[in-house]
């Protein structure tokens, strides 16, 4: 065995030699070429890895008031640092019924936009229409915050509310002192900052629709609205489903703005009027100021919560936005 | 207004009233709808302008804050804080969200990439809050104290996701023709990566920087207990430090005029940077997104 060895390897590295320099560049390309792509696989890693070190520190660290309260946690309204308890149900309640109204006002305000630009606008007015509403979704939460305290709050306050009052005060979401300041506000201000994912999703998914849909429609004599509600909504809902959702899982996280204007008072009340407070506001407010552990930890806790139910709404979305985009592009492929 | 007309002489000799009228009304709810959306930021950009240029002068952009209640001083420090913030988000975001869009794009046709994508856009939907939270536990708990270097490490983490989806969508649209022209040179595939493709979609991949900067620009929730804020200057990224978002936060709940007036001028430079990288993005994709390719 040792014997014939030696002979062809020295053939082969004769030969080598002999051809020399682009075969030696690319070897050397191949050892340059795994640490490339190690190094972008690094990189590709380390978002996996954020996500692990999100769960890891929202959980290890929540987990002295998750062993001392369990599930009661959250359905407990008594939040009172200074006794150690804590309730987080106020904050669950604020951020379910502010995210609720602001979806209530941005839907159709968000689809009523996306509609305008797919399907009647003008076309020169089309890509300005588009990057005006997309500006909307670029303005800072705290900048929308400022502007609520100083001019939404004041118009809520002696204009909307006072009325609202006199007239659907029997309803009971309308009755109380206006403040201005409250739950109304708080739902109004989300619905601005979510109409832009709304309208920008169902346009994205409404394009996505092939457009002999709409010409088969309007051939058989519908008129524009009907081939919009038949041709292009109904194929796309599930699409702008996920664009809803989309935009729920932005109000649940929001913070800033809705911090600045929701009142910051655990309390449940079922009037508009009355202040509340959210999960990420509660952060927001009182994690800086947490001096023991336990608080610190309720805090976290109510962190990971948030965590959780944002990544199901966004996990969801994602797929329902799939279904209509990646359906309709493999088809106009096929 | 006119095909109608035309329409209904040629093909459809009767539409009803009804379906007539609940097709003008849907047109009319349509464009109520619009006007609703625009009226809000028409509103914004206008009380912004308004009360912004009004409330800015050489003192706020050169002094540090004075103590509360007292009128006069300025937001430098939280200006230059920002800087300091941001550049140190950039830092670490922006190459790797960039490397991670080139694993995506180059190499990433199989279930690992799958996961990755999918990982990254679930991390763009995660509040901001969380993050500032992720980031006190893993800088602000170990080094003991607030930091400039706590806060670009929460902008740091809300970068990645956004550059590494843009990063991967612009790369796609490189041309498969010019990977194979760079391999048929004999160029290495790591080359061909940086210098071909790469290069090819530069200005594509800046307007997915610039949009994630405009983004994380304006964050305030995660710096409210990782940069802390600072009355007064500080350039060392171990201190807790001021930055714009946080300032006007902190000055438009606060019971004084002066401070408003001074939240407003905050907000109005804020809204400028935004502006400005956003139309620079605009402008740098008019120019062409692909000018090497075609």
């Amino acid at each position: 065995m040792p014997g014939p060895q030696p002979v062809p390897s020295k053939v082969e590295k004769i030969d080598v030699a002999a051809h020399s320099r682009p075969l030696e560049g690319a070897g050397s390309g191949a050892l340059a070429d795994r640490a490339f792509h190690l190094a972008m696989l690094a990189c590709g890693l380390s978002v996996l890895a954020l996500v692990g070190v999100i769960i890891y520190q929202l959980a290890t660290k929540s987990a002295l008031t998750w062993h001392a309260f369990g599930w009661k946690f959250f359905f407990d309204s008594d939040w009172d640092p200074v006794n150690e308890l804590y309730g987080a149900w106020p904050f669950v309640y604020g951020t379910l019924v502010s995210s609720f109204l602001a979806l209530l006002i941005a839907v159709p305000l968000g689809i009523g936009v996306a509609v305008f630009i797919t399907e009647m606008s003008p076309a020169w007015l089309r890509s300005p229409l588009a990057f005006t509403t997309e500006l909307l979704a670029a303005i800072p939460s705290v900048i929308y915050g400022l502007w609520a305290i100083f001019v939404l709050v004041p118009i809520l306050r002696q204009d909307v509310e006072p009325w609202l009052g006199k007239y659907l005060g029997w309803t009971g979401f309308f009755s109380g002192a206006p403040y201005g300041i409250g739950m109304l506000a708080a739902g109004i201000i989300l619905a601005i900052m979510v109409v832009p994912i709304i309208s920008s999703i169902t346009r994205e998914v409404m394009t996505a629709v092939p457009q002999q849909q709409r010409e088969a429609v309007l051939a058989l004599g519908a008129t524009r609205w009907e081939m919009i509600s038949m041709g292009v909504l109904r194929n796309a809902r599930a699409g702008i489903m996920g664009g809803v959702i989309l935009g729920l899982g932005r109000a649940l996280g929001e913070t800033m703005a809705v911090t600045m204007v929701i009142g910051n008072r655990p309390e449940i009340s079922k009037s508009l009027f009355a202040p509340g407070y959210t999960m990420a506001s509660v952060i927001a407010n009182e994690f800086s100021e947490a001096t023991s552990d336990k608080y610190l930890s309720a805090l976290i806790e109510v962190g990971l919560a948030l965590f959780i139910v944002t990544i199901i709404v966004n996990i969801l979305a994602q797929i329902l936005v799939w279904t209509v985009t990646r359906g309709t592009a493999a088809r106009s492929h096929g | 207004m006119a095909s109608p007309a035309n329409n209904a002489t040629v093909i459809a000799p009767k539409v009803s009233l009804w379906r007539r009228g609940t097709d003008h009304l849907a047109t009319i709810a349509a464009v109520t709808a619009v006007i609703l959306v625009l009226l809000p930021l028409g509103a914004v950009f206008g009380y912004l302008l308004y009360k912004g240029f009004g409330s800015i002068n050489l003192a706020f952009l050169t002094k540090t804050p004075k103590p509360p209640g007292e009128v006069g001083g300025g937001m430098a420090n939280a200006i230059a804080g920002s800087s300091l913030i941001l550049l140190l988000g950039s830092l670490v975001g922006v190459p790797v969200g960039i490397g991670a869009g080139i694993y995506l794009a180059e190499y990433g046709r199989n279930r690992l990439g799958n996961l990755i994508r999918f990982t990254a856009d679930v991390l763009n939907g995660v509040p901001s809050i969380i993050v500032g939270i992720v980031a006190y536990g893993l800088v602000v708990l170990t080094q003991g104290h607030f930091s400039a270097l706590a806060g670009g490490v929460a902008l740091a983490i809300m970068m990645i996701p956004t550059i590494t989806r843009t990063t991967e969508e612009m790369l796609l649209l490189v041309p498969n023709a010019v990977r194979e022209a760079a391999y048929g040179l004999g160029v290495p595939r790591w080359r061909t990566v940086l210098s071909v493709t790469l290069r090819t979609a530069t200005s594509g991949v800046i307007t997915g920087v610039m949009l994630a900067f405009a983004r994380v620009a304006g964050e305030t929730a995660p710096l409210l207990f990782t940069a802390f804020g600072n009355q007064f200057w500080n350039w060392k990224i171990n201190q807790p430090t001021a930055a714009l978002p946080l300032q006007i936060f902190s000055y438009a709940i606060s019971p004084y005029d002066d401070w408003h007036r001074q939240a407003w001028a905050g907000a109005l430079i804020l809204i400028i940077l935004i502006v400005v990288s956003i139309s620079a993005v605009r402008f740098v994709a008019s120019r062409g997104m692909m000018k090497g390719a075609n």
